[in-house]
């Protein structure tokens, strides 16, 4: 059963890492590929020709891109065990919203912030802070963006609070201070085992930082 | 009737392809809503307070609860009227029709976009490639009649900006991309989609539209 569903991957993308909590959710075995992304195998440019990226995720031979409508497709095919979107059409529909928020603003703004300097960096700073205000408002005094269990925008979005850690940004971004809800409700979905299997090798992502560190010339 | 669909409202702008989006969407369901024009220089209190986060049109408001997001929005209304389908059932073809309308929105749209509307000369042709390659993907992908097969779906909905919307734009900045040689079925697609009876009802005027793109056209190239 598991030679049916085949992932390629990227150990550190907060795409990737969507997938890998929505496949975990729904308990279901697959076969992990790791990509080179400066090597891609022919297997992914043949299964993703228009954006050659990954996530992709190969059902029966047939693959589905973007990691959000790859949750989505998840959803819908294994739709007999823990629903990861809601019933009713408007609750279904506020939360394709905000995914495709989190997906126009966190992850743009986030490499915004790690490659630019001076003004620029300090306005994608804003930026962010202000997009992860509005999505802690969203929470509200819910658990989950998805009420007592994972739901799509809880999906979509905290893998990027492992990437924040993971490119060393928590500290100049200083997420901790800034966005205390935010910060909780991360730490609240890392006790789901569906997250915290999915998250990056977590000795790989010192290792990653420690080189980073190095060569920006930071002790 | 009405009853039967609730109170419906759309937020718009005539010469938006996405607010047409929604009002083809909607039309070809009979759906019967409110249709308020919106001026984007001076947004109404009822578009801030139904869109606040970004602020734009289009807006669906259906029982008083506001969406935003074209593509949110058309899955919506797929989901809450089920005549005329416009996504598929299965949920592989789905997911296809997903990735392409998402496609046109975040590769088509922009590069053709700024292959007419920047100032920068090398920027505008590398956008034109970029334009002609995206474009070539959706020619392949092409194999009936409309995206959606023998009807218009939700692909054909989404595309509906390279059916109407670019040849204004070729016409007001003298570009020249979608060639009926180097796209044949995309161009024969192009036609079919703008005489279908619901979309012919919900295309703006054309000589608006040119004389709008030149008027943007004119004030990129009058500050370089």
């Amino acid at each position: 059963m598991a030679e049916e569903v085949v992932l390629l991957d990227f150990w550190r993308s907060p795409f990737g890492m969507r997938v890998r909590i929505a496949l975990a959710e729904k308990g279901i075995k697959y076969e992990y590929k790791e990509e080179d992304l400066r090597n891609k195998s022919p297997l992914l440019l043949q299964m993703n020709p228009v954006h050659k990226k990954i996530p992709v995720l190969i059902h029966k031979g047939k693959p589905i891109c973007e990691s959000l409508i790859v949750v989505q497709y998840i959803e819908e095919v294994w739709n007999d065990r823990n629903p990861l979107l809601p019933s009713d059409p408007y609750k279904r529909a506020q939360a394709r919203f905000w995914a495709d928020y989190v997906d126009k603003k966190i992850y743009d703004l986030g490499s915004k912030f790690r490659t630019s300097r001076g003004e620029e960096k300090k306005a994608a700073k804003k930026e962010l802070i202000e997009a992860l205000k509005l999505l802690e408002e969203q929470l509200g005094d819910k658990t989950y963006f998805g009420g007592n269990n994972l739901g799509f925008v809880d999906i979509a979005l905290v893998p990027f609070y492992a990437w924040f850690k993971a490119n060393d940004a928590f500290g100049p971004l200083n997420i901790e201070r800034k966005c205390p809800k935010f910060v909780a409700w991360a730490k609240r979905c890392m006790q789901k085992e569906s997250v915290s299997k999915s998250l990056p090798d977590q000795n790989k992502v010192y290792e990653f930082i420690v080189e980073r560190r190095k060569k920006l010339g930071i002790e | 009737m009405a009853k039967e669909y609730g109170e419906v409202q759309l937020f718009g702008v005539g010469g938006s392809p996405y607010a047409r989006r929604v009002r083809i969407a909607l039309e070809m369901k009979g759906v019967q809503y409110t249709y308020f024009e919106e001026d984007l220089r001076n947004k109404s209190d009822l578009l801030l307070k139904y869109n606040p986060v970004h602020k734009k049109v289009p807006v669906l408001v259906h029982n008083g609860k506001p969406l935003a997001e074209s593509l949110v929005i058309l899955e919506y209304i797929d989901d809450t009227w089920g005549n005329h389908p416009i996504l598929p059932q299965q949920p592989y073809d789905r997911a296809l029709a997903q990735f392409w309308s998402r496609f046109i929105d975040d590769k088509c749209l922009p590069a053709i976009t700024k292959a007419a509307f920047t100032a920068n000369k090398e920027e505008r042709d590398n956008s034109a490639e970029e334009s002609l390659e995206a474009l070539q993907f959706l020619e392949n992908e092409l194999k009936h009649k409309f995206f959606g097969g023998e009807t218009i779906g939700l692909v054909d909905i989404a595309a509906g900006f390279i059916a109407f919307w670019l040849p204004a734009i070729e016409e007001a900045v003298g570009l020249k991309l979608l060639s009926c040689e180097k796209f044949p079925k995309l161009h024969k697609w192009g036609q079919e989609f703008t005489n279908h009876p619901v979309v012919k009802e919900n295309l703006p005027p054309r000589d608006k539209l040119v004389g709008f793109f030149k008027a943007r056209y004119a004030s990129i190239t009058a500050s370089k």
